[in-house]
């Protein structure tokens, strides 16, 4: 078995088989934590107002934006490009619809009544080129940055590293740049796997719990009577 | 023996024939216009080499492929260009004689002649699944190695073990390069490889003496160095995100990419979009139909053929399910810990 037959089939199982059993693992091991009681007297009646801090949080507040805004803007400009990249790439949405297709037996088009749209191969490289260059900026920022630095640890680097990898092994395949096409594939359906592997156990699992944890510190919030 | 000139002359082949057979010899195998004198230089002073070729576990369809093609053709003209010494589908003898022919021919040009070799080799349960006069395949090969200046493997059956390898592979079926480490072995694969390109790197080897430049899976990079992808004419249409859906719609007819209908033209390395078929005719995808990647190991264990290369093979609802399960009990057990620890420190307090 060559490496993409290995990186298209048994690599991709387990790897997908890993993120699932480490999703679940931290989000049921989550909800089933035992919260501490809070015996104070509520300050606002309705703590279900707490839920605009999640929206609240993701934009830069006034006192804060010279510290955050490179940070802010950098992070939205990661953020748009990854998933135009990974949500409008034809190959992607194939391999997606293909996965629910497995699972619950039926695709987008049938779901929705539309097809699931895509970008021309040019313009997600193009997205692709601005988060790479996001992730890069990102990346010196960090490094240059004393406190930054100080405050970093290897899951921030790997994690960097892995969602990295994967965007850059893809540009690669689709230009055919440094090497055959079913080299490159493989190589960047294998870094896809590892940010599979590593997704649930680093800094990586914000995607699934960054609204949960503004929600719930929202509504705390709230309660305690403190400004959003 | 008598040389490659010599015998185009006694058949009939013209100076001129002979010249453009070479010009288009010369730009198959990748090398500089101005090499053109030089092959045919080379070529018609080449010593017509002695050629057996063993057919094992096959279709006969390498044969056809190299035989089928329209007349006149560049691959006929490599009949004159080798003495065919042996072939069971080609020879007019049989059984014992045609035995002899080939025992003959090895004798004779012990050292010398190509052994091409189209099946694969089955090795399974002391290689009975493939005799002829009482001797197993596994044996014929490894008698007809010996002498042979070298050794290509015509078509992905030979060459990676092809369909008779594909899963379960009962008979225990392998490709000559398993089996042959002692002489020099390139790989022509293909299902059937294109007639130009099996007679292309045997005009490699009468014209510069020595095998052609191979790639990793032992294939002359001349023929295989690119993808069908690379070089197939629907490939703007990839980039544009143009994709037929089915195999009759719009975009089917208008001849967008096939991507989504399961070509495998990305991964596929072969010559079929620049060399096409029948004599420059067409090749798969220019009929409709997307690349099989024939010409790649294993080629038919990789999953559907209509199938998009992206949608892998990387498993089913039951193996998510059972993930699933885990997840959920190990989340179960973590938070289970958890309150377990609450509850000690609470008791300590």
């Amino acid at each position: 078995m060559d490496w993409l037959a290995f990186a298209r089939g048994p690599g991709m199982k387990w790897a997908v088989a890993i993120f699932v059993i480490g999703v679940l693992w931290r989000l049921i091991g989550i909800l089933l934590l035992r919260g501490k009681k809070d015996l104070s007297e509520p300050r606002s009646r309705s703590a279900w107002k707490g839920l605009r801090l999640i929206g609240l949080r993701s934009w830069p507040r006034k006192e804060f934006l010279g510290g955050t805004a490179f940070g802010e803007i950098m992070g939205y400009t990661f953020h748009i490009g990854f998933f135009a990249a990974l949500f409008f790439y034809l190959p992607h949405i194939l391999f997606f619809e293909d996965v629910a297709k497995g699972v619950i037996g039926v695709n987008f088009k049938q779901i929705f009544g539309v097809a699931w749209p895509y970008l021309p191969s040019g313009i997600v490289y193009f997205f692709s080129a601005v988060s790479v260059a996001a992730l890069i900026a990102v990346l010196i920022h960090r490094v240059a940055d004393p406190v930054k630095r100080l405050l970093s640890n290897f899951d921030d680097y790997f994690s960097w590293f892995v969602t990295f990898t994967p965007i850059v092994t893809g540009m690669l395949a689709y230009s055919h740049f440094a090497g055959p096409y079913p080299t490159l594939l493989a190589v960047h359906l294998l870094s896809v796997e590892l940010l599979l592997v590593w997704f649930p156990f680093g800094k990586l699992m914000h995607a699934f719990t960054i609204f949960a944890a503004r929600a719930v510190q929202g509504t705390d919030f709230e309660r305690k009577g403190a400004s959003l | 023996m008598t040389t490659l000139g010599d015998s185009l002359l006694a058949s009939g082949i013209s100076r001129r024939a002979f010249l453009k057979f070479c010009t288009a010899l010369t730009s198959l195998m990748a090398l500089p216009p101005g090499m053109a004198p030089a092959v045919a230089q080379a070529l018609a002073k080449a010593k017509r080499p002695s050629v057996i070729w063993l057919s094992f576990q096959e279709c006969t369809g390498c044969t056809e492929s190299l035989t089928r093609t329209s007349s006149p053709t560049l691959e006929n003209l490599i009949l004159d260009m080798v003495s065919l010494d042996y072939h069971h589908t080609l020879q007019a003898a049989a059984g014992f004689a045609a035995e002899e022919a080939r025992e003959h021919a090895m004798k004779e040009f012990d050292g010398k002649y190509l052994l091409l070799v189209d099946g694969s080799i089955p090795t399974g349960d002391g290689g009975i699944y493939g005799t002829w006069g009482g001797e197993s395949f596994v044996d014929i090969l490894e008698q007809s190695v010996k002498g042979a200046a070298a050794v290509v493997a015509i078509g992905s059956c030979a060459s990676f073990g092809g369909l008779p390898k594909a899963n379960p592979n009962p008979t225990g079926a392998r490709a000559v390069s398993d089996l042959v480490k002692n002489k020099p072995v390139i790989n022509v694969p293909g299902c059937p490889p294109i007639a130009v390109v099996m007679t292309g790197v045997l005009a490699h080897y009468l014209t510069f003496g020595r095998i052609p430049e191979l790639d990793a899976q032992g294939r002359p990079v001349a023929f295989y160095g690119e993808t069908i992808h690379d070089r197939c004419y629907r490939r703007p249409f990839y980039d544009q995100g143009k994709f037929a859906k089915t195999f009759d719609d719009e975009g089917a007819r208008s001849g967008w990419c096939l991507y989504e209908l399961g070509c495998k033209g990305p991964i596929t390395h072969n010559a079929c979009a620049t060399v096409k078929w029948n004599a420059g005719t067409s090749f798969p995808i220019q009929s409709g139909h997307g690349c099989l990647g024939c010409s790649e190991p294993d080629f038919w264990d990789k999953g559907s053929f209509y199938k998009a290369l992206a949608t892998t093979s990387w498993g089913d609802a039951a193996t998510l399910g059972a993930a699933a399960a885990v997840g959920v009990a190990a989340g179960a057990a973590a938070a289970w810990m958890a309150r377990g620890r609450q509850d000690r420190i609470a008791k300590e307090k």
